[in-house]
């Protein structure tokens, strides 16, 4: 412990506390917005979401209040366990989970229903800063590499099992804690080259595209065709690097489209790119007979765009905004809130709102940036990086820049588990970093 | 590890920065440069709902209704609400349908509101059909009923004045008149529901709702501010009387013809008959084309309104006319004599007079009571050929700007819509006519009524409104008081005087004597009775119709007109019985009849045996059958060779646009085989 003689709660980060908890109430009021109506008899009202939001809130304040008296070694001691027992209840979600919405990732126990997937990313958080900061780990080797990369994609595909794929891609965010650890560049390279390739494949002939790459690499080749003549190395990479991405493009993604993805998954690929599901990709049972005209999901982006569109520069006021209040965006109480905020207060909270985002997420780099212990550090980088793959994937959804992937906003969204996991994760920063001079291994 | 040491926290930093950067440009581009996505979510989330008053009522002078509205029930209901507690059976039995009707309104409510809307699931139900469901109501969840007003009419009389209302055609929308009105919204048709539209209908308010995304309407948009509160429609005293008005009908059950009563102090139509008439509660409702095209199929026209459309040769009636003008003119004093004796010869051909005895033309009064034709031809000779005119051309013209001033030839401008003009001659019809070539001689006959004037009897029984006022009008008219405000700036035309004649009033009584001797001791006995003082004059109209190409002389017109006291006038009344007979026969004792019952409030015994002769007689001849049918098919005939001259334009516009096409084609290849 460290011998400050300040109290535990003057060594909590006062920004990232007070940007807490204007999220949250941001949250509240528009969970509130959405619901509320002129006729009710008084705003206090239980069975309204926004009241069971409020309990939630409150739920969590707690519980960050017992983290906040925790030993803060307790979190590194405790995180492979913890890792384990997230594993074991995905394991279990697999067989004992609750349906609902076409998604098998609930564990209910009476009425009070939680995610285990969404708790599981403090504990892989934890698991993977203890696992990155331990001295027998040297990250420049690809044993430890894979291992890392291991530890944050094995709970991936326990939730993809459970047909939530949203919430696995969630676990993605972990490569970019692992690229400021020391992942190579080029992992981050490849990693984009891969989203644009995939891309191109979508939308641009495949016979195209295999000319079009031949020629790129062609191309390359000329303009290291010394490299070439010398080195017996270059000349297999660049053989190899086209070989993949033609396998990639011409097999690989066509085969996921077909085989690997869910109808709505395609849909709703497609509906972003703004185009219809073509022939190749389309199900049995909608080639036979029905003709659709746009597809579900088309529907949520296309309401929730006319809600956030019609907001304007100053929004239409609060507990004006007709789109949201009259339900025409699809679960605008949980993945979709952002509408709220868009309609009713209009391009200007909408900026204020990802103003405080970013400059939480850029609060909690600058926290994690100043711990002494690497634990901590990585840990920082673990919850700022899936704050920003939430906020990133929501917010892009709700205006039509991603894919619908049904993960929640932070702070903002309706759900218990989501706030309290979200909370907890906050929390165990702010305590990490109260004892920031403490080394933690 | 430093800062310095370690670029990689910037790099993450950059991205999460730029993300935020490229979310807030499309949002900027969402939110604030494009506009659709507001008008988008104003048209999914805010109703429109228009709500529309009630129609004024109509009422008579006495405050009778005789157009109002009445609750009607439309069953509702909701699809989604229809649960398995719905007793089937209970409902279809209350409503006297069968299970299969059932499923069919239920499916059609459903297709065409969506399972979560209210829709109309019957229309109007009846008493009996009401009572019945309210006794059960709760065995049918998602079933409710909503009141709806319609119009209905108590007395069933006067259709053709009060008309009717309708959906507004598609037509009628483009019109700028009509700006207004939106689909379905309805409108006056004809009659005073047409004239009076923009008072019955008040104004329309229109309120926004939210709705949800189920289309069900939620609270009002921002707090109702936008709202606009509808109005009722004021409500229309007439100055007709609705117990006059049915008597009227009554008498003219089975005859063809009109009756125009009016108050002669005021302008106010006491009543007003075309017949046959129809009940008007035929016009409204769900049988209401069905309906109206059977009236419209009818070979005696009820759809036509006789007494405001229909002109006829004034014939012996226009005597007392003819008299006004020469006395204005000063063609002749009162005194006047004309030494007829049986003829009229001074044109070189006879024109018969019923009279032969010497002196019944002595004077004016004394020629009007036996209605001289020769005096009356020789009368209006004077006025045409008066020295003070210079010429004949000029004099005739005088004598048409006396008729318009009388609004013959012209619409009288009576509150209902539809208005005939009849028909004046003036100098320029006989010049072409007679190719400029005429004289006094040539047209005479107009001084008698018969010839190329005809007059609506509307604009006749106005004429025995200047004569009984001693010199003025008032337009015609029914509106007394618009929601009780008799000085309403849409009444302002019907309060205006119109002066015609500057004949001193002791002139005026010679005429009026002259009239009441008709009834007294002339040719109009028939409308005789005790204790009222009637002018009038009876009319018997020669006319033709066509039958089988050729013009053939029909029964005449009985015609009678009249105004009653001769001092201080209340009532001044024209009657046309077409095809019957002598004025006197038919016209006179509808005439007299109606203004006895006005005046004395009931006919007297003595006078029983004419109502009674009226009640049973069928003066509807069977030749207007085929002369209708004829008409008819004369009319589809003309039809058919529009439409096929219109087609043959069509195809010969269309040949042309060919071989355009053709040459330019052929032109064009030309230049490019040369290229």
């Amino acid at each position: 412990m460290s011998a400050t003689s300040k109290s535990i709660f003057s060594r909590l980060d006062g920004v990232t506390l007070l940007l807490y908890i204007l999220l949250v109430l941001i949250g509240l009021t528009a969970v509130f917005s959405v619901e509320y109506r002129s006729t009710d008899p008084s705003i206090f009202m239980m069975n309204k979401s926004h009241m069971r939001q409020f309990i939630w809130l409150c739920i969590s304040l707690f519980v960050g209040l017992l983290i906040i008296f925790t030993d803060s070694k307790f979190f590194s001691s405790f995180a492979y366990l913890s890792y384990t027992i997230g594993l074991f209840l995905l394991l279990i979600t697999i067989f004992a989970g609750v349906d609902i919405k076409g998604s098998h990732s609930w564990l209910g126990v009476g009425s009070v229903r939680f995610q285990p997937g969404e708790v599981c990313k403090i504990f892989t958080s934890l698991a993977l800063s203890k696992f990155l900061s331990s001295p027998e780990t040297n990250f420049n080797t690809l044993k430890h590499r894979i291992i890392g990369a291991a530890l944050a994609l094995g709970p991936a595909v326990l939730i993809i099992l459970q047909k939530e794929t949203g919430l696995a891609l969630v676990y993605f965010c972990f490569f970019l804690v692992m690229y400021r650890e020391g992942l190579p560049n080029i992992i981050l390279i490849i990693g984009f080259s891969m989203v644009a390739l995939t891309l191109a494949t979508l939308l641009v002939d495949r016979w195209i595209l295999f000319g079009v790459i031949t020629a790129l690499t062609i191309g390359g080749g000329y303009l290291i065709r010394r490299e070439l003549k010398r080195n017996i190395v270059a000349r297999i990479v660049i053989v190899g690097v086209w070989l993949f991405c033609i396998l990639f493009s011409q097999v690989l993604v066509p085969f996921a489209f077909k085989h690997v993805l869910q109808k709505h998954q395609v849909e709703r690929i497609y509906s972003t790119l703004g185009q219809d599901v073509p022939q190749a990709y389309q199900r049995e049972t909608q080639k036979n007979g029905e003709v659709k005209k746009g597809n579900v999901s088309d529907y949520n982006v296309k309401q929730s765009k006319i809600a956030i569109g019609s907001g304007g520069f100053w929004g239409k006021g609060f507990l004006n905004g007709t789109s949201t209040k009259n339900a025409f965006v699809p679960e605008q109480n949980t993945d979709f809130i952002f509408c709220a905020i868009g309609e009713q207060f209009g391009f200007f909270g909408s900026a204020i709102l990802i103003i405080i985002y970013v400059s939480l997420m850029l609060r909690i780099l600058f926290l994690a940036e100043r711990q002494r212990s690497a634990f901590s550090r990585i840990y920082g980088y673990c919850v700022a990086s899936i704050l920003f793959f939430h906020f990133a994937i929501n917010i892009s959804m709700t205006i039509g820049l991603a894919p619908v992937i049904g993960i929640t906003l932070p702070f903002l969204s309706y759900g218990g588990s989501s706030l309290l996991s979200f909370s907890i994760l906050i929390f165990i920063l702010l305590r990490l970093d109260s004892d920031r001079q403490v080394m933690i291994r | 590890m430093s800062l310095a040491a370690n670029p990689r926290q910037f790099v993450i930093r950059l991205i999460f920065i730029s993300i935020a950067v490229v979310m807030l440009i499309r949002l900027f581009f969402l939110q604030v440069v494009e506009d659709k996505y507001k008008v988008m979510a104003n048209d999914i989330a805010i109703l429109r709902k228009v709500v529309y008053p009630p129609r004024g009522a109509i009422m008579d002078r006495k405050g009778r209704p005789m157009l109002y509205n009445v609750k009607v029930y439309d069953l509702m209901v909701t699809p989604r609400n229809v649960t398995k507690q719905l007793d089937t059976n209970a409902l279809c039995q209350a409503l006297r349908i069968d299970i299969p009707t059932f499923e069919k309104l239920l499916n059609k409510t459903r297709i065409k509101n969506g399972p979560m809307r209210k829709g109309v699931f019957m229309e109007e139900l009846t008493p009996e059909q009401t009572a019945r469901f309210q006794e059960n109501i709760y065995l049918f969840p998602g079933f409710e009923m909503a009141e709806r007003f319609t119009r209905t009419y108590p007395n069933a009389s006067a259709a053709l004045i009060l008309g009717y209302i309708g959906e507004v055609s598609p037509e009628m929308l483009k019109k700028e008149q009509y700006a207004s009105y939106q689909q379905g919204d309805y409108t006056g048709m004809n009659g005073l529901e047409r004239s009076y539209e923009d008072v019955l209908r008040g104004q329309r308010g229109v309120h926004f709702l939210e709705r949800d995304n189920f289309n069900r309407p939620r609270e009002p948009y921002r707090g109702g501010a936008l709202d606009t509160p509808e109005i009722a429609g004021r409500s229309l005293e007439l100055y007709l009387d609705a117990e006059l008005q049915e008597y009227a009908e009554k008498l003219m059950v089975n005859k063809l013809g009109s009756v125009v009563a009016i108050d002669p102090s005021t302008g106010g139509i006491l009543a007003m008959v075309s017949a046959p008439s129809y009940d008007p509660n035929l016009l409204k409702g769900r049988d209401r084309a069905r309906n109206y095209s059977k009236l419209y199929s009818d070979a005696t026209k009820p759809l036509l309104n006789r007494a405001t459309q229909a002109s006829y040769q004034p014939g012996s009636t226009m005597k007392p006319m003819t008299a006004l003008i020469a006395l204005d003119v000063g063609a002749i004093t009162p005194s006047f004599g004309y030494p007829c004796a049986g003829g009229y010869y001074a044109c070189g051909r006879r024109i018969g007079c019923t009279h032969s005895g010497g002196g019944h033309a002595a004077n004016l009064r004394v020629a009007l009571a036996n209605s001289c034709n020769s005096y009356f031809v020789h009368i209006f000779r004077l006025i045409a050929d008066a020295r003070k005119f210079g010429n004949v051309k000029k004099g005739v013209q005088a004598w048409a700007n006396y008729g318009k001033s009388f609004s013959f030839g012209e619409k009288t401008g009576v509150d209902i819509p539809f208005e005939g003009k009849g028909l004046l001659p003036d100098s320029n019809t006989y010049n072409k006519m007679y190719n400029g070539s005429w004289n006094s001689c040539t047209m005479l006959f107009v001084g008698m009524g018969q010839g190329e004037v005809a007059l609506t009897p509307i604009q006749l029984a106005n004429a025995m409104c200047i004569i009984a006022n001693k010199g003025f009008y008032y337009k015609p008219h029914f509106v007394k008081s618009i929601g009780g405000n008799t000085k309403d700036p849409v009444l302002k035309p019907y309060l205006e005087k119109h002066v015609v004649t500057h004949i001193p009033d002791s002139t005026f009584d010679i005429v009026a004597r002259g009239m009441q001797d008709v009834v007294e001791r002339g040719t109009g006995t028939v409308a005789r009775m005790d204790g009222i003082e009637i002018c009038a004059k009876t009319g018997t109209v020669e006319n033709k119709a066509v039958v089988n190409g050729q013009a053939m002389k029909m029964k005449d017109h009985s015609v009678f007109v009249a105004f009653a006291p001769r001092v201080n006038p209340k009532i001044a009344i024209a009657v046309i019985v077409e095809n019957a007979g002598y004025g006197a026969t038919w016209a006179g004792p509808v005439a007299s009849l109606m203004i006895e019952k006005y005046l004395l409030d009931s006919v007297s015994a003595k006078r029983k045996h004419l109502e009674q002769k009226l009640y049973n007689a069928n003066l509807v001849n069977k030749y207007i059958f085929a002369i209708d049918s004829a008409q008819r098919l004369r009319d589809q005939a003309r039809m058919e060779r529009r439409t096929r001259l219109r087609l043959a334009e069509d195809s010969a516009g269309r040949v042309q646009d060919t071989i355009r096409a053709k040459r330019f084609l052929h032109r064009y290849y030309t230049n490019k085989n040369r290229e």
